[in-house]
């Protein structure tokens, strides 16, 4: 990971796959993330029991052969459950760094195309923004607005928008005084077209790794939310939800905390091992400090 | 370093004025009568009437805007209306439940993550950094909530050491108090932990790699006496800074474990008045909770000037 060689060339995406291929993070972290998002499609196909079904019967069993992972209080399968409860993770989360991107990335590059009190503004209402408690305001939306999947998502996402804003006005910043930049500007461009054409595919980079850790972090805060009971709402299975459910019944049935865990665990830990293997692989600069 | 600290004050200033006007606007325009959510569906127009009247709801907004803020800098944080007691005492109750829990996780993960992340710089890409840093790597991906119910299993299900919940009273003694803070702590200060020690050993290895560091091990000193005196003073900025951070999370953050554990806290608190609609006492725990944010990054940028001299005169 740290003994590849220097490029000191500009790598086109041809070296950069395989620097991509030759990172153990990269790798792992991929790997990982696939499979997650793999089980969530396959589960509107296919998921091993109906995790609408309720088999009062059934309920509470240990690990067997038709149960791998055991089966909850209503005698849902578990592993049904994780698999369809990828879905809504996946979805909050993906959608929260949308927001967060779309909204602060414009909101980034303005401040720093303009300066001045444009730039000055921006920055103290970020502040402003990061000096709120993030989770609990989280909290204080979904339960205000009423629980439920769009509503968490507004709730992460807006805690998204000013650390997407920040890494690309400090990436816009380095690059304004930049030869290219200057050229562009002396050839009579406008500042949102040099935005455009040079700023925007420079910081593409930092703003996908910074994206992958919003993602992992949104994984997270969805779980939060759901276990407090603000995310998606039964029946819908959620990770963060089974959680709640498991904990009044842990002196019986430990394993109905165990396996949900574990896939936020696994899931949130796939993508922080493909971020840094995102930044290892896209900036060498990076990669001799770590 | 006068006027950086007077310009960070006035930006902490300005930060809680914004934030006060966000939340103040924000909790206005919400839908639902706070009336009628006091005194049920069934009230008759009269009597709610008279407590639209009681609360002050028939202010203009600017009025009753800038009547919360003045009262809150005299320590009036207004009425609860569920609890029916002044806001700054329900505060009071509950924050000694929240600061001690806040500490003792800071200072729990202070003690790991430190020495881990010094430990796993100076034997850099040795079986002792990778264990540790791959240990790091998981420890952030873990939801302290779960692993709060993890360890409730393990420690008070199973081996009976600690209570699994709910909260004794600092009035039955500090013992049993501190015992139930115990687990909370632990488990609010472990993924805290993984953090700051891949920070700090990212930032001793920007430090290690100095000529300073060269000389003073080229001068013969001994290498325990360099990474602890030399090297983690100068990697101290960036670890100041996450642990400012963690601290502010902490404090309001622990809303979640708070649940978990049944703790009667400022997290739920403020839960709890917030699906009862009790907005005062919302409103006055999230001012206190930015306020304190604006403290620790105040006292993070003087802990700067302490351990970086240089930048006592610039900035």
């Amino acid at each position: 990971m740290t003994d590849a060689p220097l490029h000191l060339e500009q790598p086109g995406w041809r070296s950069t796959l395989r620097l991509a291929f030759a990172n153990r993070s990269f790798m792992i972290g991929f790997v990982i993330t696939a499979l997650v998002a793999a089980m969530a499609l396959v589960s509107y196909v296919w998921t091993p029991y109906d995790v609408t079904h309720l088999i009062v019967a059934d309920r509470m069993k240990g690990l067997s052969a038709q149960h791998p992972f055991g089966t909850d209080h209503f005698g849902r399968d578990i592993l049904s459950m994780i698999m369809v409860g990828a879905r809504n993770s996946i979805a909050v989360a993906v959608v929260a760094v949308a927001v967060g991107m779309g909204i602060g990335v414009p909101l980034g590059c303005w401040a720093a195309a303009r300066g001045g009190w444009v730039d000055e503004t921006l920055m103290r209402f970020n502040d402003v923004v990061f000096a709120f408690p993030a989770l609990l305001s989280a909290v204080m939306i979904t339960a205000i607005f009423g629980p439920g999947a769009v509503n968490a998502i507004i709730a992460i996402g807006i805690f998204n928008i000013p650390v997407f804003a920040r890494v690309a006005r400090a990436g816009a910043l380095s690059l304004w005084p930049r030869e290219y930049v200057l050229a562009a500007r002396a050839a009579g461009k406008g500042k949102t077209l040099i935005t455009i054409e040079h700023i925007l595919p420079n910081i593409a980079s930092i703003l996908l790794v910074q994206g992958t850790i919003q993602f992992a972090l949104g994984i997270l805060a969805e779980a939060g939310l759901s276990y407090l009971g603000l995310g998606a709402q039964p029946p819908m299975p959620s990770w963060g939800r089974m959680l709640f459910d498991a904990q009044t019944r842990m002196m019986v049935a430990p394993h109905l905390a165990i396996f949900p865990g574990l896939a936020i665990v696994i899931t949130v830990l796939g993508l922080n091992l493909l971020g840094d293997g995102l930044r290892d692989v896209l900036d060498p600069r990076l990669r001799r400090q770590r | 370093m006068i006027a950086f600290l007077s310009k960070r004050l006035g930006i902490g200033l300005v930060t809680l004025l914004v934030a006060s006007a966000v939340v103040f606007f924000v909790l206005e325009i919400l839908p639902g009568d706070p009336a009628l959510l006091m005194l049920g569906m069934n009230a008759t127009p009269e009597a709610l009437a008279s407590m639209r009247e009681q609360m002050g709801l028939n202010d203009p907004v600017l009025v009753r805007y800038f009547s919360w803020i003045g009262g809150m800098l005299v320590g009036d944080f207004g009425r609860s209306f569920t609890y029916s007691s002044p806001v700054i005492d329900l505060i009071a109750e509950r924050v000694v439940v929240s600061l001690p829990l806040a500490i003792i996780s800071l200072i729990l993960s202070t003690a790991i993550a430190i020495p881990v992340g010094i430990f796993a710089a100076a034997r850099r890409g040795r079986m002792g950094d990778t264990v540790s840093m791959g240990v790091a790597q998981v420890g952030v991906a873990i939801p302290n909530f779960w692993f709060a119910l993890l360890l409730v299993y393990v420690f008070a299900v199973w081996l009976r050491l600690l209570p699994s919940g709910g909260f004794p009273g600092w009035g039955a003694g500090v013992w049993p108090g501190l015992k139930a803070l115990i687990l909370p702590a632990i488990a609010l200060a472990l993924p805290q932990a993984a953090i700051l020690a891949r920070v700090t050993r990212s930032a001793m290895l920007e430090v290690l790699g100095e000529d300073y560091i060269r000389t003073a091990r080229a001068k013969g000193m001994p290498r325990r006496y360099v990474l602890w005196r030399h090297a983690l003073r100068n990697a101290m900025i960036p670890v100041l800074t996450i642990m400012g951070l963690q601290f502010a999370f902490l404090l309001a953050g622990t809303i979640i474990i708070e649940n978990v554990f049944y703790l009667p806290g400022l997290g739920r608190l403020v839960f709890q008045a917030i699906t009862q609609r009790d907005l005062i006492v919302v409103e006055g725990v999230i001012m206190l909770l930015v306020a304190s944010v604006v403290v620790v990054n105040l006292v993070v940028d003087i802990l700067y000037a302490v351990v970086d001299p240089r930048l006592r005169v610039s900035a």
